[in-house]
């Protein structure tokens, strides 16, 4: 019963609400300023325990225990930590930029929370707000969160946050373009530019577009690892090379904010390539179970829990790759990014291109049933779905060939041939002639 | 031969300006406190400058003023991370000095002791040098390794990093009980963790294009600068101390020697990951044939060396340590010489780096595998 009540509690709130208000301040903003309130808080806490998530996880992986301290399981690390560098002094240093040094965080965080605004964490009440150019939105203000990194690496006024302020911005600019290339050919089959209207179109299809877009994933995944600055490609931050990159002259509070920003970034960009190729919140099942039989509510937090599970797991993907994977270097990255990146995006688009219009030709040819209707996203019968997946999976191999055609001569594609296998020599014992001789030249 | 892409750095196309960066004596990936002065075009590095002397002790001096059996403590400080492989080079200068005649039982247990030291060396190696490539995964599981070893050396010399562990004439006792056992264990247990390593290293692409290629020395210019240990034999030279000069027991001992084919980066890495097998190898067969019988030679109360001077080098994990001891025939030496590894190897670092990438200095630091506390002694 007490389930049932808190799933209730939308409505009662908004008939109570009604009773003080009018209609459409109600609907315009008071509900936006709770659901805002809630995705901050929500996201805050995510990030957060995305933090103790990631000690957990790397300790699993590194045969550590990881936090074990503060609270059961260390479960209250992330607080503890967040104190300590609440109370830390908030130094800035001498021949800095003091106002943009002082304002640089601030609109990190902000550009990475912003996007959440418009990320479908469920049907209905569940998203904040449904922009029908969402994606752009998307893209346009994660894109943003450079200019916080250039403005902190300049105003640091050390050499080292220049660097790796330079890096950054090169890296995001370079990784966007195949990003934003990516998502366009999932964007053919969900025919809109709403973050909600491509879950729908994946729901009322019962499909993900992974399987029609498997390429365009990979892509997507890769570029976002890629720009939020994360292992392998945390070249600005790189600690070895660059000591802690465009944030070495930040502590305490303001280095935090960096710090939840990059992981606010992280969760924008699981959240997005859920959105786009994971289905969403839909999953098989949920919508007969509740909605159809009336529980509206449960419907809609069941498919949050679906959201907030399909994006967890690419989280673990995350954590996975950083604690796994050597850095790449600055110039291979860049090779990565416009060699084999964008012209991987670009054989997607052409592809997925020429799919939809086979599909579309094919629809009525010799009594071919292919699209079923277009009104919500591309739909497709079960044969149209057979064409387009095989054309994904085409796709596939097909890139992965001309990726290769056009990087066969280059010195990533042939590391395996140039490195060298050792010789084991069992010398002679007791005491040489001379002095040793070069058994090859290398 | 492969070719190395170097890019051009006389003239650039946008003529920009050179930017000098300092890198360390705080840096977390110098490796302690040397200080690497970079000239950058971009994020090529033009010309480089190694500052070095922040860890100096003046160890070669204090020899003078101290009797033969009260430098071996300050001689385990040189090298931090293979205490034991220096404290054996100075008591074998001594002993051969003098002619001291030291059991089989205790060049035995030196051998095994100075293998597990070399293992563990290259273990930190192993996770340091991928930590700055940025594998942090690795460091801690090299480590897990270690510490098997630093256990058996905190139960034979009381100590785990700076552990004093002979005498001049043998040891100060004999292995502990469970020596065999303990070392048993970690020999069976250790080629798994290795496989382990190199499944995640060896075929990485990452990896591969972070250390194939970089950092190409010649065998030619490595024995010209003089580089001695793994770097040296990652150039290709056949050259090992412990098979062109045995000392302690490894005249007995069947063992090979890896060597790398184009001394870059990656050869160096593999044959580091080799030399930890084949000592394995050395420290199995030592164990199973280890004899009995007393650890101690018959050492007069006073040492004192004949007049002369006397160089006696052993094969550390690092390279050639060396030392040469000139004596006057008093209970402490005239002058006292180490021929140090690291700090030779360092040399080379300027004409590895030049060309390459910041991010590249770093991996060449690591590949090299410099301890401060013997480069500034």
């Amino acid at each position: 019963m007490a389930l049932i009540a808190l799933l209730a509690a939308p409505n009662f709130i908004d008939t109570l609400l009604l009773k003080f208000f009018s209609e459409q301040t109600v609907n315009y903003v008071i509900w936006p300023f709770i659901q805002v309130g809630a995705v901050v808080t929500i996201t805050a806490g995510w990030v957060a325990y995305a933090t103790y998530l990631e000690r957990k996880i790397s300790a699993f992986i590194q045969a550590r225990l990881g936090p074990m301290r503060v609270g059961p399981w260390g479960l209250l690390q992330p607080i503890a930590d967040g104190l300590k560098l609440l109370v830390k002094e908030d130094f800035i240093p001498e021949n800095a930029d003091r106002w943009v040094f002082f304002v640089a965080p601030y609109i990190a965080v902000v550009a990475a929370f912003v996007v959440m605004a418009v990320v479908p964490f469920g049907p209905d009440w569940a998203v904040i707000t449904d922009v029908n150019i969402g994606v752009l939105f998307v893209l346009a203000v994660s894109s943003v969160g450079v200019l916080a990194l250039i403005l902190a690496g300049w105003s640091s006024n050390s050499k080292y946050a220049l660097l790796g302020a330079l890096r950054s911005s090169a890296q995001m600019v370079s990784y966007e373009v195949s990003m934003g290339l990516a998502i366009i050919g999932a964007l053919m089959f969900g025919r809109t530019l709403s973050l909600s209207g491509i879950v729908g179109a994946q729901a009322s299809d019962s499909i993900w577009f992974l399987l029609y877009q498997p390429v365009g994933f990979v892509i997507f995944l890769i570029s976002g690892i890629a720009e939020n600055n994360r292992a392998p490609f945390d070249l600005p931050e790189a600690e070895s090379e660059l000591v802690a990159g465009f944030h070495t002259e930040y502590s305490g509070f303001r280095w935090s904010l960096f710090f939840m920003a990059e992981y606010a970034a992280m969760v924008v960009v699981t959240a997005v390539a859920t959105t786009l190729y994971l289905g969403g919140w839909y999953f098989p099942f949920v919508y007969r179970l509740t909605e159809a039989k009336g529980y509206h509510n449960a419907y809609v937090v069941v498919s949050l829990i679906v959201f907030l599970a399909k994006a967890g797991l690419l989280l673990y993907l995350y954590f996975w790759l950083r604690w796994t994977l050597p850095r790449f270097r600055y110039d291979q990255l860049m090779d990565l990014g416009w060699k084999w990146m964008l012209p991987a995006a670009l054989i997607n688009i052409v592809v997925s291109a020429i799919g939809v219009g086979t599909l579309q030709g094919l629809d009525g040819w010799h009594g071919m049933d292919t699209i079923r209707s277009v009104t919500s996203g591309l739909g497709l019968t079960p044969t149209g779905k057979v064409i387009a997946i095989a054309f994904g999976v085409a796709n596939l191999f097909l890139t992965a060939g001309i990726l290769s055609l056009i990087n066969w001569r280059s010195r990533d594609f042939n590391l395996k041939k140039q490195r060298s296998k050792i010789r084991l020599v069992d010398l002679p014992k007791g005491k040489p002639a001379v002095a040793p001789v070069a058994v090859s030249e290398p | 031969m492969h070719q190395v892409e170097i890019a051009t750095t006389q003239n650039t196309l946008l003529d920009s300006p050179q930017m000098t960066l300092n890198m360390g004596p705080q840096h977390p990936s110098t490796h302690g406190v040397l200080r690497v002065i970079l000239k950058l075009d971009g994020e090529t590095v033009i010309d480089l400058d190694c500052d070095i002397g922040y860890l100096h002790r003046g160890m070669e001096k204090i020899a003078e003023n101290r009797m033969y059996n009260m430098i071996a403590p300050y001689w385990d400080r040189l090298d931090y991370i293979a205490a034991v492989s220096n404290g054996l080079v100075w008591v074998e200068t001594v002993e051969q000095m003098m002619g001291l005649d030291v059991p089989k039982r205790a060049h035995y247990i030196r051998t095994i002791l100075t293998e597990l030291n070399r293992i563990a060396s290259h273990l930190l190696w192993l996770g340091t040098h991928a930590l700055d490539i940025g594998a942090v995964t690795i460091l801690l599981w090299a480590f897990r390794e270690r510490e098997e070893i630093l256990k058996i050396f905190e139960r034979q010399f009381g100590a785990r990093l700076t552990c004093h562990a002979w005498r001049i004439g043998g040891m100060p006792n004999d292995a502990y009980d469970d020596f065999e056992s303990d070392v048993r264990q970690f020999i069976h247990n250790f080629p798994n963790r290795l496989d382990e390593y190199e499944t995640v290293l060896n075929e990485n692409r990452i990896w591969l294009s972070r250390t194939v290629g970089i950092g190409v020395i010649s065998g030619e210019d490595a024995i010209a600068i003089g580089l001695s240990g793994p770097a040296l034999r990652g150039s290709g030279v056949a050259w090992d101390i412990r098979k062109a000069r045995p000392y302690a027991a490894y005249g007995d001992m069947d063992f090979d020697v890896p060597l790398g084919e184009n001394g870059d980066t990656y050869d160096r890495y593999l044959v580091r990951m080799e030399e930890m097998r084949q000592s394995r190898r050395i420290i199995q067969q030592a164990i199973d044939n280890l004899p009995g019988g007393p650890v101690n030679a018959k050492v007069p109360k006073l040492i004192k060396p004949p007049v002369g001077d006397y160089y006696h080098s052993i094969e550390g994990p690092k390279g050639e340590i060396g030392c040469y001891l000139v004596s006057d025939g008093t209970q402490q030496p005239w002058r006292v010489r180490v021929r140090p590894p690291c700090f030779i190897n360092l040399q080379a670092l300027k004409r590895l780096s030049i060309g390459h990438l910041v991010a590249d200095v770093v991996a060449i630091i690591g590949t090299l595998d410099i301890v401060l506390g013997e480069i500034d002694r």
